[in-house]
């Protein structure tokens, strides 16, 4: 377990490495970022070498990319051109957007799984037949419609909530968490009904069911259990999608998180703040994949690493 | 069960991570809860730090409006440049100034404004090594070459220009007469600084300290700020709220949305979408009135198909083919005005706007478009692309309607197409560049209302924004002409004529001047926007 855990380690370093040198590149083909910033107009040539120098834009690509990798390891991110730190920016967008993806998690476990252990038994009544509905609709209509829509029958019309954010606690996260995590939600359920639909038939839960075992012990034990593998699978690698993919949600509920600071680095091509952004990102994405690998073993025992 | 104790580990590891996130709740700072007579208003994170004259946008500017006040300061409603700090402004050859300040202004610490605020403050911003992006404002002043030399290091520490006298005097040599000079002082770069801003700058920044009738209470970078009232203010444009909330929005839509539901008070940004609802949400709520932005479509000089001798033919053809109140109807239902002329309606018929200068080169004439086109030669590779970025605004959708109404005109449907350009950046490099090779997107915002700001900038050989390279003898001469005149309203008539040489050679093609919007809640009266399209927040009445 421990080796497997080291060798996953160290397969991250060259991913890492591809990924940042990847983003560099991209954001880099974009263009100039120093034309964009004076404006309608060009930036006096003397003042648009200077910032360039300032920024380190002047050296070649790969020189570039090189001090930037070097201050990455001593903890610096770099400079966004309003001239705060880009730590900073992480450091106030990070906390929202954690916060917003563990309730649009916490709603895909709780709703998702819920949903999708109550069709699954019941496959094919009506009950079935209406979630099976409602999340077809869920997955085709775009989450900025859904966002959008709630935000207007909830905020405007009826005045539940505040249509917009303020502050980033979890309250106030609560609808625009169900927005992000919508599209998912209904993954969650489809894929926990069909594994347990599956797993209903099989020969262990026959087994179970005439040791005499209670009906609640059956499933939560023997049947939810085993299900849930191709779930946790889909959570895991989603908590990187739904970090990285709030940035629609964000831009409609004011929340000052990472798809925001991302959105406007990509729009003011700010190297420094997107390569940071997304270099978090990608470790998040690495680490969380490592996680769900290791909670295989734990729900299935038969899975062993070495 | 090994396997079950690992389960019940797992789901405390995920509570405990809920604890723990739940618990970091950030305590807002409650800006918006002051109680009084605070506004709030929507916002967007300044681009640039928040010094004078490193701000060249509206979102920065909007602070500045309100923490600092100039040698001038431009009426909120005619534009006009009046005497503010200034004491007097006085010069005998258009080259030479003596500014005299008003004594009994100070800073929102304490500290006298004197000559020295000034001139430090300028010299900080004309200075390579500072970075500041307005820094060519200083460019008329003796001595910019020298603090601010085009390529290599700068070789004076100050502007041999500038010249303190005494606590309340200091004098100003131009590098070339400029009668307009006065007028441009009202100008947030020209804003006197307090010796903190040099002494512990990134303080400063934090929490910047001015002379305005507001001063920063708090603020928190990328989120809010809020100005309060400075009871102290020595000027007459006191604020007559307590204070405003500046509250940075993720999206206009949803700074809208919150208008709507009441959190907010003042939108000074309605989204192109909300256009058509907008007075039906708002009723008189709803504020559109001019401000001094005018957009055009340039032209590639440096491409020898678009600078040919009958190319001002295919040129005015070409502004004769586009039919400009369809488009501002239709698309910016009313938020832009059919240009005709290529300065702005708020610099008033004495500032020099003359409705109509362009004639009938600006009215839509299919039949004549056609046939001057034909005569000019037709379109260079018998298609104009419009290039534009496609990031922002609604660009496409009138470039796409310029596009439509010229293939209309010229009955052919692939005579022009639009060329969208991905990012703004990536835009303004293309300009600078000079790769172009057909039309481009051209936006203008006046720094100051003069009309000299309209062409000299824009067309004079070699200028700053001259981004086609357009040059003309006569309009060069002209210009220099205009500025040596002592008399404003000769000056003013001088910068006509040279209008009517952009006019004949059709130097770019005027579409519309760009209003300012706004909307606000019930709360509030008194609401404005100045000639800049920022609110007049001083004004403001809350309650």
């Amino acid at each position: 377990m421990g080796r497997y855990v080291l060798r996953r380690l160290l397969q991250m370093i060259p991913v890492f490495i591809g990924a940042t040198l990847l983003i560099f590149l991209m954001v880099n083909v974009m263009g100039d970022p120093v034309a964009g910033l004076c404006g309608e107009r060009a930036c006096d040539p003397a003042t648009a070498a200077a910032l360039r120098r300032e920024f380190g834009l002047d050296k070649p690509l790969w020189q570039q990319y090189l001090t930037y990798m070097a201050k990455v390891f001593t903890g610096d991110f770099g400079t966004a051109f309003n001239g705060q730190p880009v730590t900073e920016l992480m450091a106030t967008a990070f906390p929202v957007t954690v916060r917003l993806t563990v309730v649009a998690i916490v709603f895909e476990i709780v709703i998702g799984v819920t949903l999708g252990v109550v069709t699954g038994l019941k496959r094919g009544r009506p009950a079935d037949t209406a979630v099976l509905l409602a999340t077809l609709v869920v997955i085709s209509v775009p989450t900025f419609v859904t966002g959008l829509m709630l935000q207007l029958l909830l905020g405007i019309k009826w005045h539940w909530i505040r249509p917009s954010v303020r502050y980033g606690t979890l309250d106030e996260l609560i609808v625009p968490g169900l927005v992000l995590a919508s599209v998912s939600l209904a993954y969650v359920t489809r894929l926990t009904r069909t594994s347990i639909a599956e797993n209903k038939r099989s020969d262990y839960v026959r087994t179970a069911i005439a040791k005499g075992l209670p009906r609640h012990r059956v499933i939560t034990r023997h049947l939810l259990r085993n299900s849930l593998i191709p779930v946790v699978t889909f959570i895991g690698t989603d908590i990187g999608a739904l970090m990285g993919g709030a940035i629609v949600t964000e831009r409609i509920f004011n929340i000052h998180g990472v798809g925001y600071q991302l959105y406007q680095g990509i729009l003011r091509q700010n190297t420094q703040t997107v390569v940071g952004f997304v270099t978090v990102l990608v470790l998040v994405f690495l680490v969380a994949n490592l996680l769900v690998d290791l909670l295989y073993a734990v729900l299935d025992p038969r899975i062993r690493y070495a | 069960m090994r396997g079950s104790r690992h389960v019940r580990g797992a789901a405390g590891a995920l509570a405990m991570a809920l604890a723990a996130t739940g618990c970091g709740v950030i305590v807002g700072t409650s800006g918006g809860a002051n109680g009084g007579a605070v506004l709030s208003s929507s916002w967007g994170d300044p681009q640039n730090p928040l010094e004078p004259a490193n701000t060249n946008e509206v979102q920065g500017g909007k602070v500045l409006d309100m923490i600092f006040r100039g040698l001038k300061k431009y009426d909120p409603r005619t534009g006009r440049a009046q005497n503010w700090l200034a004491r007097s402004i006085e010069t005998e050859d258009s080259r030479n100034y003596t500014v005299r300040i008003k004594r009994g202004w100070t800073f929102s610490n304490g500290e006298k404004v004197t000559a020295r605020s000034f001139v430090n403050a300028w010299n900080y911003g004309a200075s390579l090594r500072n970075n500041q992006k307005n820094a060519y404002f200083f460019g008329y002043i003796d001595g910019y070459d020298r603090v601010h030399p085009d390529s290599g290091r700068q070789s004076a520490p100050a502007l041999s220009g500038l010249k303190v006298v005494d606590d309340h005097t200091f004098t100003v040599r131009l590098n070339q007469k400029f009668s307009g000079f006065p007028d441009t002082l009202g100008y947030a770069a020209f804003a006197p600084l307090p010796r903190v801003f040099f002494t512990d700058h990134a303080a400063w920044v934090k929490k910047p300290v001015g002379n305005g009738p507001y001063t920063v209470e708090s603020y928190t970078r990328g989120s809010q700020m809020y100005l309060r009232k400075w009871d102290g203010y020595p000027g007459t444009d006191k604020a007559r709220n307590d204070g405003v909330t500046l509250m940075v929005y993720t999206d206009s839509n949803t700074a809208y949305t919150d208008l709507l539901a009441g959190n907010l008070d003042l939108v000074d940004d309605i989204p192109a979408a909300q256009l058509k609802n907008v007075e039906g949400d708002l009723g008189d709520r709803y504020i559109n009135t001019p401000a001094g932005i005018i957009q055009t479509l340039a032209f590639p000089y440096y491409d020898k198909a678009w600078n040919r001798p009958g190319s001002a033919k295919v040129r005015t053809g070409l502004s004769m083919a586009i039919n400009r109140r369809q488009i501002t109807e239709m698309i910016f239902r009313g938020t832009r005005t059919p240009a005709t002329d290529w300065t702005s309606p708020v610099l008033g018929v004495d500032g020099g706007f003359k409705a109509g200068l362009c004639g009938r080169a600006c009215d839509y004439d299919p039949a004549r478009a056609k046939q001057l086109i034909k005569e000019g030669g037709g379109i260079p590779g018998g298609q104009v692309k419009i290039t534009y970025n496609a990031d922002s605004g609604s660009h496409r959708q009138w470039v796409d309607a310029v596009c439509n109404s010229v293939n209309n005109a010229l009955g052919n449907d692939r005579a022009c197409v639009g060329n969208p350009v991905g990012t703004f950046a990536d835009f303004r490099k293309q300009i600078g560049q000079h790769t172009m090779t057909g039309p481009f997107r051209a936006g203008w915002q006046m720094d100051y209302p003069l009309i000299q700001n309209f062409l000299q900038p824009l067309y004079y050989t070699g200028a700053s924004s001259n981004d086609g390279k357009w040059s003309d003898r006569e309009f060069d001469r002209l210009v220099d002409r205009a500025n040596a005149r002592t008399d404003t309203a000769e000056a003013v008539a001088g910068f006509q004529e040279a209008e009517k040489v952009v006019r004949d050679q059709m130097a770019a093609v005027p579409l519309w001047y760009q209003n300012g919007n706004a909307g606000y809640s019930d709360r509030l009266s008194h609401v404005a926007l100045n000639p800049f399209s920022v609110p007049v927040y001083n004004e403001i009445k809350v309650g």
